[in-house]
């Protein structure tokens, strides 16, 4: 157990030092999602003159928009680089080595991790700044950002699986529209009561992204909503299991033929 | 050079020019349809379409929101646009990918008329963009987009060729001047800028704060509402409108040209 620890530290540590290398995917991973969220914020502010409308500001309400395509973001770049290793031969040479193929997936997402923390922190203190008010307080603030870096956990394994069925950074890069869908058919725009649309509301309530927005939402628009919380935390874990899973599978499937 | 031959001087630069342009397009073209890779960007104004008119169609009820055709042929236009101005910069991404792989050297090498070269690739972006456009329309016609302009219409897909050549002279200039796909992000940026910082959701009356003084003098802006306008049958601002775009290409052409001098310098 010790030694695997030992492999998923130094795996991790090669992961993040990486990502923190890339001045051009740190960049793109705080200001792509910040631009898009005070062009939301700003260009969707009448929207809270709609009647039931759940917040006086949608600069409150636009706020998960960032940490969640953050998150997004954060899995593409991660499945990326986990394809480069592969593609580069990587991971053929450390197949070829005693560490274990699970350290590799483990370090890799602790990248992950950390730059999901990274970027909570930065959006938390720059939304802070622009004036988001959020309803929940300090202690609502330590599990947003930790709803962020589960979100970014759970994209993250999907990254992975990604990476490990294809070999191929290209084929990473080009799921990222899919993503984009994934976030833009959920309620991040509008509360699912106030979509219009009988088809939108119904995609958007099969989408897990809703449950991830909404509660991250709660927490700065409602204060302490606990269905809102335990839904989000809920679809946040099932997908870390589900995306684990696919991904442990995939990694055999690569290992055999590696 | 007596009369005669400058006569055939003159005409063999201008065949040399089309037929140049004519074989850039024919291969762009024939690349576009022929590989997913390429037509896969065609989707996502679609999607953005979908997305936007789907699920914000309540925002058209927002007091002071006055467009008769709602919200789904508000959305239209601007997603039209985008197209529009996206096919452009995926041109753009097109020829830094040819000068890495070594073909646009060799195009420069061979062309007679170099020019043609840039006229080729505006032609293979308006065929791109003109498919986009139409399934955009179609999915606009499906989703139940009601039209009440008649020949107006026309005053928007003139508007909406305007901005594919301007984009697509700026993607152009950009990549022959860089010459690599790692320019993908200066080429994408300012786009998607301009089109995001125009009244995307709501009209310009509608906006406030910092977005509504950027809005008020976004070129794009003058473009989207002049749009709006020849899709309700009220053609409002329209001269203008032209103005603006017909002044961007004016200056985005020079700014390829520019770059295609820069590549021919770079060998």
């Amino acid at each position: 157990m010790r030694t695997l620890l030992t492999q998923v530290s130094y795996i991790a540590r090669r992961s993040i030092l990486r990502t923190l290398r890339q001045p051009g995917v740190m960049v793109s991973a705080i200001l792509f999602p910040l631009m898009f969220f005070a062009i939301l914020a700003s260009g969707l502010d009448a929207a809270t003159s709609i009647p039931g409308f759940p917040a006086g500001s949608y600069l409150d309400f636009a706020f998960a928009f960032p940490l969640v395509q953050a998150s997004l973001f954060g899995a593409v770049t991660a499945g990326a680089d986990l394809a480069r290793d592969i593609e580069t031969g990587f991971f053929d040479r450390l197949s070829l080595t005693p560490m274990r193929p699970v350290a590799l997936l483990g370090g890799m997402l602790s990248g992950v991790i950390a730059l999901g923390l990274i970027q909570g922190c930065v959006f938390l203190a720059v939304g802070l700044l622009a004036g988001v008010n959020i309803q929940s307080g300090f202690p609502g603030m330590v599990l947003l950002v930790l709803l962020t870096v589960l979100t970014a956990l759970g994209f993250g394994g999907l990254g992975a699986i990604l990476a490990l069925r294809t070999g191929s950074g290209e084929a990473v890069e080009s799921s990222f529209p899919l993503f984009f869908v994934a976030i833009f058919f959920s309620s991040i725009n509008l509360p699912r009561d106030l979509i219009e649309s009988d088809w939108f509301r119904a995609v958007a309530t099969l989408n897990p992204v809703s449950y991830l927005v909404e509660g991250i939402r709660s927490l700065v628009v409602t204060g302490w909503d606990l269905q809102a919380l335990i839904l989000g935390f809920g679809c946040a874990i099932g997908i870390i299991a589900l995306a684990l899973a696919g991904a442990v599978a995939s990694l055999r499937g690569r290992m055999a033929h590696a | 050079m007596s009369g005669p031959a400058m006569r055939g001087s003159a005409r063999g630069a201008f065949g040399g020019f089309f037929s140049v342009a004519g074989a850039v397009a024919w291969r762009q073209v024939y690349r576009f349809f022929t590989n997913p890779a390429f037509l896969t960007p065609a989707f996502f104004p679609v999607f953005f379409f979908v997305a936007f008119a789907g699920g914000l169609s309540r925002v058209g009820q927002v007091p002071g929101f006055d467009f008769s055709a709602g919200y789904t042929a508000f959305q239209f236009v601007w997603s039209l646009l985008q197209a529009v101005a996206l096919g452009g910069a995926f041109t753009g991404f097109s020829i830094a990918g040819d000068f890495e792989s070594g073909f646009a050297r060799r195009f420069l090498l061979a062309a007679s008329n170099r020019r043609g070269i840039v006229l080729g690739y505006a032609m293979a972006s308006f065929v791109r963009v003109s498919v986009t456009g139409a399934l955009l329309t179609l999915v606009a016609l499906l989703v139940g987009m009601r039209i009440y302009g008649g020949v107006d219409l026309f005053g928007l897909v003139g508007l909406a060729v305007l901005v594919n050549v301007a984009a697509t002279m700026f993607g152009a200039g950009v990549a022959m001047l860089f010459r690599t796909q790692q320019a993908g992000p200066v080429i994408r940026t300012p786009i998607f800028l301009v089109l995001f910082l125009a009244p995307v959701f709501v009209p310009q009356e509608l906006l406030a704060g910092w977005i509504s003084a950027v809005a008020a003098v976004n070129p794009m802006t003058f473009i989207l509402e002049a749009g709006r306008g020849f899709i309700v049958g009220q053609p409002t601002g329209a001269a203008f409108a032209f103005g603006v775009a017909i002044s961007l290409v004016l200056v985005l052409v020079p700014w390829a040209l520019f770059g295609l001098r820069q590549a021919e310098k770079a060998g």
